[in-house]
């Protein structure tokens, strides 16, 4: 029995900020205080705030540590857990009052927030498979096993309203349903799509690092629902410590035979084994996913057939995403009505989004479907950095679009996303500032998806490529304003002719961009210029005569030898030979230098 | 694990210890005088007999914390129970075996035990 808990983030953000030094200097520091009986630290999965990271939580007192070194934590078990007084300095400031420190749960990052998917994500030890089961874990398991038929299961899932966390969103009770048929007479499959994939996306890594049982149970459930005996989990070889989380809890799960032979005395066999992706993007489509579990190339084929019909080794199968895995017990032990109360019309429950780009609270958040852009940027995500203003926000990665701000207001739901040309995707959000541009943004999310492609059809492997020379044409001021019409028809040929996901939605970054940032490809085009001062080609670097002083601090940043100029005269740049590095801006102590 | 029953004990035994790690505005919070004073008189075995015994009983929306010196040295240890909506009820002069009788007077049956407290001790 411990009477203080100190949880200190393990997820890979705060691994990366050095947790793991500071759990070893915790840990030395309260046993040499003693109190090794009576304080325990605990090392969790993902609070949400990486920005802040390494972070950590001190319960019963509440109280959240930031930006922790190993250096702070004599101080925090001295003062702190030994005395009884938080150290201020490490405080998260957002809960620090006039009156002392508030609640977590009141702070604007948590306060909008519902964790549902992350319940157990920083509040649990995910390597200890008892924590889980203290937090009502595989009671679900439980309940379905001993109290629920199969087709029971099935209507709880289809009455949640539950649709698909990977992106596309296709409800996923009638995913389940249409793979039920003939239960105990052929051979089944359960698989987890935890190949997240896209570029700023990575909710799917926290839960597999948080919380490693919920999608075990989860995947058991299903097994039973649908008559399956054997998971598999599709995961990155890029995420160890997901990966090296998953087989620990495997390995419990089976000790305590809630995995395994005749689970719960119910005569019910399931097991699951994990399956490593070496990283194409592409096997995170499930057809591909399965193709590459079977040990041959990952690459997509036509459907239908659909996998609940003919999927992995050419039997029944179904596949769903690690965040809709993870919903699923909390929708058996709560009921389906409790999870349809949360959300919009048609997109029930929570979604959790991987925050990035230009924002000040960097990290994972989960809100009630229907929350509006405006709460999710300004509110939670603490705004832009440096008092920017706010262009758009990138959601669904490669395979999604650009919001703008006169869209912030709109609930985010999955059809609200596709009506303004985005998708809800995987749940990753990048948020641009007034320094981006639009058409680079494009032709950074296009560079992906031609690298990505697995070549298998035409519209995809060639038809990205010429989207992308036509996108470089643009951005070195070389295009004309047919190219944009040519742009454009290419893209609906690729969304319409491709054979997977993959190439359907590649065209969408460029698509969206056009639609509300048209006038940053004109400028490109007609004024051959960029207005947001990215696009390099566009951009010239120039020495304000009136201001320089002739320091020479240019012409010795400069790695060109662009500059020239005698000492306290006016230098020049030579646009020839200039690189467009900024290096001489950078070093100019007197604003002499500037660039359009 | 071969039963429902095996997995429900199993949480029983963690909740306890689970249990506390949640924010919530809404719960009893006990407070234990930590500073130099009270860890001189004794306030670690008060602390740690509480913490236990909530755990132990399973209590919920109670957390026992520590704090700094409050600034009755003489009367320490100092015990402080903030429950919501309630006026502060300070007991002082503590030992664990004080502590025990209001962990399950006022704690579970939320009967104040006067006779330690700051009003009534004779002091």
């Amino acid at each position: 029995m411990y009477r203080t808990h100190v949880l200190v983030c393990g997820g890979t953000g705060c691994t990366a900020g050095g947790c793991e030094q500071v759990i070893a200097a915790l840990e030395s520091e309260v046993k040499k205080a003693g109190l090794d009986q009576e304080v325990c630290v605990v090392k969790t999965g993902c609070h949400g705030l990486c920005e802040l990271g390494p972070v950590m939580i001190v319960y019963p007192d509440d109280i959240l540590y930031v930006m922790v070194k190993p250096e702070d934590a004599a101080e925090i078990v001295q003062e702190h857990l030994l005395k009884g007084r938080p150290v201020s300095r490490l405080i998260y400031d957002e809960s620090v009052t006039a009156e002392g420190v508030k609640s977590l749960n009141d702070t604007a990052f948590y306060s909008k927030q519902k964790r549902v998917a992350l319940r157990n994500c920083g509040v649990i030890d995910p390597e200890k498979i008892d924590e889980y089961i203290a937090r009502d874990g595989y009671q679900a398991l439980g309940k379905v096993l001993t109290t629920m038929t199969p087709d029971e299961v099935i209507q709880t899932i289809l009455d949640s309203g539950l649709r698909g966390r990977g992106g596309a969103g296709f409800p996923t009770g009638l995913k389940w349903k249409f793979a039920c048929a003939n239960r105990g007479q052929v051979e089944k499959y359960v698989c987890c799509n935890a190949d997240e994939g896209d570029p700023g996306a990575f909710m799917d890594r926290s839960v597999l690092e948080g919380d490693p049982h919920v999608v075990l149970e989860a995947m058991a459930i299903a097994g039973y629902a649908i008559g399956a005996n054997q998971g598999y989990i599709y995961v990155r070889a890029e995420y160890p410590i997901a990966v090296q989380r998953l087989k620990i809890a495997i390995d419990q799960a089976r000790e305590y035979g809630l995995l395994g032979k005749n689970i719960f005395e119910s005569g019910f066999d399931f097991d699951i084994d994990i399956r490593l992706g070496a990283g194409a993007f592409v096997c995170g489509e499930e057809t591909a996913l399965m193709t590459s579990i079977e040990g041959k190339r990952g690459e997509p084929r036509p459907r239908p057939p659909f996998p609940a019909v003919k999927g992995l080794f050419g039997k029944p199968t179904i596949l769903n995403n690690v965040e809709t895995w993870a919903n699923i017990p909390q929708i058996i032990l709560n009921g389906p009505e409790w999870f349809a109360s949360m959300g919009t019309e048609k997109s029930k429950g929570t979604k959790v989004f991987a925050l990035g780009g230009k924002i000040n609270n960097t990290g994972l958040v989960e809100i009630p479907m229907g929350t509006t852009l405006r709460t999710i940027v300004e509110e939670i995500g603490g705004g832009i950095p440096n008092g920017k203003k706010f262009k758009a926000a990138q959601t669904g990665g490669p395979s999604g679009g650009c919001i703008p701000a006169e869209h912030l207001d709109v609930p985010i739901d999955y059809d609200n996303l596709i009506a303004i040309g985005s998708m809800m995707g995987s749940g990753g959000m990048i948020i641009m500032d007034e320094d981006n541009c639009m058409v680079d943004i494009a032709k950074f999310f296009l560079e992906f998806t031609v690298d990505e492609s697995c070549g298998k059809c035409t519209p995809c492997r060639i038809g990205t490529r010429r989207m992308m020379e036509i996108l470089e044409k643009i951005t070195e001021g070389k295009g004309t304003l047919e190219d944009l019409d040519k742009l454009e028809k290419l893209c609906y040929h690729i969304k319409e002719n491709s054979l997977c996901g993959l190439g359907q939605t590649a065209p969408n970054p460029v698509l969206s961009t056009l639609r509300y940032f048209r006038h940053e490809y004109v400028a490109h085009i007609v004024e051959k210029r960029c207005p947001a001062g990215v696009c390099k080609a566009l951009l010239s670097y120039t020495i304000d005569p009136d201001k320089c002083r002739g320091c020479t601090v240019c012409v010795r940043a400069c790695p060109a030898g662009a500059i020239t100029g005698a000492v306290k005269k006016a230098h020049v740049i030579d646009q020839s030979k200039c690189v467009k590095c900024g290096a001489c801006m950078d070093a100019c102590k007197f604003g002499a230098i500037s660039k359009k | 694990m071969k039963s429902l029953e095996e997995l429900k004990a199993i949480r029983e035994r963690m909740q306890g210890q689970v249990g506390m790690r949640s924010a919530d505005s809404n719960q009893t919070r006990v407070v234990v005088g930590m500073a130099t004073c009270g860890i001189a008189s004794g306030a670690r075995p008060v602390l740690n007999t509480l913490a236990q015994l909530v755990q132990e009983k399973g209590l919920k929306n109670v957390a026992v914390t520590q704090t700094g010196c409050i600034g009755l040295c003489q009367y320490e240890p100092i015990v402080e129970i903030y429950a919501p909506g309630k006026e502060k009820v300070t007991y002082i002069k503590m030992t664990p075996e004080k502590a025990k009788e209001v962990v399950e007077q006022h704690l579970e049956r939320g009967l104040i035990v006067s006779k330690y407290t700051l009003q009534n001790v004779d002091l």
